[in-house]
């Protein structure tokens, strides 16, 4: 998803991103399933996993990149004369970029007339991000919501991160990090400090498997979610649910007694099955061969998960 | 002659009659949805008729008038004729009925109201066979009204009354569709009541008339003469009510006679005491009150045919005193209670509205007669006004799933949650309501026009949004302003471009405008004349209903008529209330934003171009208005660009119209920004609009975004609506589209209620949301430019409906279908 709330910017982003600038790639307002209340979700672009499932393909990388799509293009050619570097042609079936002359310089997102080309991915300041932010505050203050900082995996940008929560905290706002927690745990405990809540994904258990579907081993997952929980901090559970992947008894079985020992207040676990909703994004990243096509677990599996949690007196629930 | 495209005031398609209350699942619910099996049989009676017309209301009154028509003064002649119908009319008494009463000789038969429009043969064959909202009637009784009724009324109806006497430059403009006109094809109405009929019966109306008559002074009172007359013919009309509830007494006395089963014969004992004893004395029990209401609301709609029906305002706190007090005692369960109200429901659903005549006829229509009923709310000492009553409505309201009434809850800050949660549930059943209204800012808008605190706090809305002193005031919706067409005809410096004629004044080539200021004068210039035409026009409409079509029954129950001895249309009423209903805010508001920006700032485009776009409907310039469309702050977007336009366009409306007087005494004109259905019609008179929308597509609804304009979400749409000082109004109206997916669970249910608590305290009016069905998702994938704003909300994850491919779609919609139910 493109980041609606601004316009790309009239100068294209310069080299090495200057300090207290980070790359969104949307900021959702009236988010209802990421934390309580209505919240706002930042998305920064860039993540250090490789999930298979991703339905945020746009925020894996985390330069900015270029989105086409073709069914909104009417061939008007404008991009063609706007880019420097002759990098685009114009066909019958709609425009072509080619990557080894595209600089990803924005001129042709920022002229393009239907908005069929896009830049996911905009450089923005801490005081550009909050003061949308500041435009929800009723909506927070009334429903008890606050800000969510999702990506991507937000935690790869910690100083920016922080100077946001920061930011936020004094505001008054509430925060909450949706994190896959595959970074050292040094960062976590500082972002930790700042965060009045993480959504924290857990993938699977097995660190094979695990590595299999996501590029990288668990291990450091696992003990940060251990670490974090022993500091005394507020944590809900989220686990993608993919038929054949993940949601085999042996895994639940697993992540549920992993949950269950974890330290501190009873976790809640927020099942999210898995959704080929993304499908488009990734037509549109010019990528489609990255998109595998999964399956959501069958009614008799999503409920034989839930059974499994309550057997470790976990309260599981489908959705955010 | 084009008029009302009047429709449900959501903007959810019209259904078809069987299937209104469509929401039924006859494997699940047997007989279909209520709470027994007698509330079950009424409801599946009333969904299942279809409409029909009768033509037993016109023979009587032309027959009347033939007869007395000259032999007395108007009042009394009218008061005459209503008490003559009551005497005569068919009356019904159904099956199964606790709650009695219809206003045509059997539940969905609709009569006629010829001394106000006259149907022809030809309105009545297209009546007959039109694909939507048909009313049948068989050919013996079009032969009847062609022979009896048809030559009498030529040329004596209101409708021509008012056509015979409209200046060419108010007909130029009616017919370029710059605005309506209610009172052509109805009488004012949008009247609800207070609680006074709960305390006194027809016998102590008549007792008050009684004094004032006597006091008269016709020495010394020029008004004398008119005063008695009006009093008499209100004193004939509380007659007339009384007459026709002792009918349906000695009915019921009859039909127990024959009946075998005990059960049956008690209530029929019960329906005859009730009758007899209502309206001629105030109730005394739940079950009086109810059937006192009901006999007050069909006495107004076969007096007349006023617009919007009859509604009771804020009938659970009016009933709430005689539940507590009988549940108390012991002599009401709530079961019995809910069974009433059931009752009461389905009867106002067998009411269709009349049918229009003329185009209309073909063009539009809905059954929808907008009683609206009030649950919630404060009290008339500012308190909260929720009970266990309102509980039982909404219950009703859940469980039964039919167009009529329409219903409304009022959340003010000191509305328990509860109440809101209870509402919210209802919202996402998706039948499009209860609508929901604000009064910590209604009441302020009332107070602002000049009511009293206690009488602003008594009011509410009726009809759609409209604000009102509930049994205190006559405030007439006079006709929609078209705003986007007074921009278009300015950009036409003058003429409507659709049709070449003449529509408005010269106010300059736009060509020669040097900067956006010179537009906006021109605008303005074009606005004040548009609007004066109007207000002279509807002046000569009220002085004609309040010579030939007085309502002395209406009268009765509206402070202060009985005491000043005027009728409704003649000043009687408190308060004077004329309002214009101004459409288009979003269409004008972006036009306005799109040749700001492109023309004045950026020079994307000179306004030449952009004027030869809209006149070929953008064909052969899709760049210009792909551009337009995708890169121009529109209204909902909390973008201040934008908004700040619609402030601006809003204030001047409020400039050109509010505080003009009406000619009544202490009568004033004000706007609301209601547009019921009218912007689909406005739509087909407007060519296409500098912000991108093609000729003939709907303009923007009430105060919304622009279809489709709105790509941030409902809290940005929300923060939109909010620069609009709505005090300033009698009514904005807010719809937002929801997906189901976004009401799924407990909580997301309690976010909407956080929603709607948010827009509230920012100082919104009114907001209601259609839950889309899945005939709005299909129109979505055939035309996505105006759909934008349906959001598709996922954990972690954000996408609007659009954005998905074909399969993804299709995927909502069937998930959309399961969740109706």
């Amino acid at each position: 998803m493109m980041p609606s709330e601004v316009e790309p910017p009239r100068e294209p982003p310069r080299q090495g991103p200057p300090p207290r600038q980070g790359l969104v790639f949307d900021i959702k307002r009236y988010a209802i399933n990421d934390g309580p209340g209505i919240r706002a979700v930042v998305f920064l672009k860039g993540c250090n996993l490789q999930c298979a499932w991703c339905h945020n393909p746009e925020g894996i990388s985390a330069s900015p990149e270029k989105m086409y799509t073709p069914a909104k293009c009417i061939k008007c050619g404008t991009c063609v004369n706007a880019c420097p570097e002759q990098a685009i042609t114009l066909q019958s079936d709609g425009i072509h970029t080619n990557a080894d002359l595209c600089t990803i310089c924005c001129k042709c997102a920022e002229v393009c007339p239907t908005k069929a080309i896009e830049m996911s991915g905009i450089l923005m300041s801490v005081p550009e991000i909050m003061e949308i932010l500041e435009k929800e505050r009723v909506f927070f203050d009334q429903s008890g919501g606050g800000v969510t900082f999702s990506g991507g995996e937000p935690l790869i940008h910690p100083a920016f991160l922080l100077e946001l929560l920061i930011a936020c905290g004094q505001k008054g706002f509430h925060r909450a990090v949706d994190t896959a927690g595959n970074v050292s745990t040094e960062t976590l405990m500082e972002v930790a400090r700042h965060t009045d809540l993480f959504l924290y994904d857990l993938k699977m258990m097995d660190s094979g498997l695990h590595e299999k579907r996501t590029g990288v081993r668990n291990e450091k997952i696992l003990s940060n979610l251990n670490v974090l929980a022993d500091s005394g901090a507020h944590i809900i559970i989220r686990i993608p649910l993919i038929a054949e992947v993940n949601d085999f008894k042996e895994n639940i079985r697993q992540s549920a007694e992993f949950i269950s020992n974890l330290a501190g207040e009873k976790k809640e676990v927020h099942l999210l099955p898995y959704h080929q909703i993304a499908q488009n994004k990734y037509f549109k990243l010019g990528r489609p061969d990255d998109f595998t096509l999964l399956s959501a677990p069958d009614e008799e599996n999503l409920a034989s998960a839930i059974k499994i949690f309550k057997e470790y007196g976990i309260n599981a629930t489908v959705g955010g | 002659m084009m008029f009302e495209n009047i429709n449900t005031h959501t903007s959810a398609p019209e259904r078809p009659a069987r299937a209104e209350g469509n929401f039924d699942h006859p494997g699940k619910f047997g007989a279909g949805p209520g709470m027994n099996d007698r509330i079950q049989k009424l409801r599946r009676l009333s969904v299942e008729t279809l409409p029909s017309l009768s033509v037993e209301r016109a023979l009587h009154e032309t027959a009347f008038y033939k007869e007395h028509y000259g032999t007395c003064s108007i009042p009394v002649l009218r008061a005459l004729n209503f008490l003559d119908h009551c005497k005569k009319k068919t009356i019904y008494l159904g099956d199964g009925e606790l709650i009695v009463g219809e206003r045509g000789p059997a539940p969905k038969v609709v009569p006629t109201f010829p001394e106000l429009t006259c149907h022809s043969v030809e309105d009545f064959q297209v009546l007959n066979t039109r694909e939507m909202q048909r009313y049948t009637i068989s050919q013996e009784d079009i032969d009847l009204y062609a022979q009896e009724v048809i030559p009498y009324w030529k040329g004596k109806t209101q409708r021509e009354r008012i056509f015979s006497h409209v200046p060419p430059e108010w007909t130029a403009a009616y017919e370029a569709g710059l605005f309506t006109e209610f009172m052509e094809q109805r009488a004012p109405g949008h009247t609800a009541l207070d609680g006074k009929i709960y305390r006194k019966g027809m016998l102590d109306f008549k007792s008050e008339i009684a004094s004032n008559l006597a006091a008269l002074d016709f020495l010394n009172d020029p008004e004398a003469t008119d005063k008695s007359e009006q009093w008499k013919a209100m004193d004939i009309a509380c007659d007339a009510v009384i007459v026709f509830a002792e009918r349906h007494a000695a009915m019921a006395d009859e039909l127990a006679v024959g009946e075998p089963d005990p059960k049956r014969v008690a209530e029929l004992k019960k329906i005859a005491e009730v009758c007899r004893w209502v309206p001629a004395h105030a109730p005394r029990n739940f079950w009086e009150a109810i059937q006192m209401y009901w006999f007050v609301h069909l006495g107004t709609i076969t007096e007349l045919n006023g617009w919007d029906a009859m509604n009771p305002g804020h009938f659970d706190q009016h009933l709430a005193p005689f539940y507590e007090k009988e549940l108390a005692a012991g002599t009401l369960t709530r079961d019995e209670a809910k069974e009433l109200i059931s009752c009461f429901w389905i009867k106002v659903n067998n009411h269709p509205a009349p049918p229009k005549v003329g185009i209309t006829a073909r063009e539009s229509g809905t059954y929808n007669d907008f009683t609206n009923i009030n649950l919630g709310g404060l009290k008339a000492d500012g308190s909260d006004g929720t009970s266990e009553v309102s509980y039982i409505m909404l219950e009703v309201i859940g469980e039964l799933h039919i167009l009529q009434p329409g219903n409304s809850v009022h959340i003010s800050a000191k509305t328990p949650d509860k109440f809101l949660h209870a509402a919210t549930k209802v919202i996402r059943q998706g039948h499009g309501y209860p609508s929901v209204f604000n009064p910590d800012i209604y009441i302020p808008e009332m107070l602002r026009q000049g009511k009293s605190l206690q009488d602003a706090c008594e009011g509410g809305c009726s009809g759609c949004i409209e604000v009102g002193a509930f049994g205190k005031e006559a405030y007439l919706l006079t006709g929609y302003l078209n705003v986007p067409k007074i921009l278009e005809i300015t950009l036409n410096n003058g003429v409507d471009p659709v049709t070449g004629k003449v529509a408005g004044i010269e106010t300059g080539d736009p060509l020669t405008f040097t900067g956006f200021e010179a537009l906006y004068e021109a605008f303005l210039r074009q606005l004040h004349f548009v609007v004066d035409q109007k207000m002279r026009v509807s002046n000569y409409i009220d002085r004609m209903f309040a010579k030939y079509a007085p309502a002395p029954f209406l009268s009765v129950v509206i402070d202060d008529c009985i005491a000043r001895g005027k009728d409704y249309y003649d000043g009687g009423p408190r308060y004077n209330t004329s309002y214009i209903q101004c459409c288009g805010l979003g269409t004008v508001t972006d036009s306005f934003s799109a040749i700001k920006k492109h023309v004045f700032e950026d020079r994307t485009f000179s306004i030449d171009r952009i004027l030869k776009a809209v006149q070929n409907n953008f064909q052969g310039d899709e760049l210009l208005r792909q551009t337009i469309m995708n890169r121009t702050p529109f209204f909902g977007n909390d973008d201040p660009y934008a908004d700040d336009l619609a402030v601006r366009v809003y204030n001047d409306l409020v400039a050109v119209i509010d505080g003009k007087p009406n000619i009544k005494p202490g009568g004033k004109y004000h706007l609301n920004m209601l547009s019921t259905t009218c912007h689909v019609y406005f739509g087909k008179m407007t060519g296409a609009t500098p912000n991108g929308r093609l000729a003939g597509k709907s303009i923007s609804d009430g105060t919304s975004p622009s279809h489709g304009a709105d790509t941030h979400g409902p809290s940005s749409v929300i923060k939109s609506l909010a620069r609009l000082d709505h005090v300033k109004s009698g009514g904005t109206l807010l719809n937002q589209r929801f997906l189901p997916g976004l009401m799924r669970k407990e909580e997301d249910i309690k976010k909407l209620g956080h929603l709607i608590r948010s827009y509230f305290t920012l100082g919104g009016h009114h907001i209601q949301f259609n839950i889309v069905d899945t005939a709005t998702l299909l129109a979505a994938q055939a035309c996505p430019e105006d759909y934008k704003d349906l959001l598709v909300r996922m954990a972690g994850y954000s996408d609007y409906f659009n954005d998905m491919n074909a399969d993804l779609q299709q995927e909502v919609i069937e998930r959309t279908e399961n969740d109706a139910f």
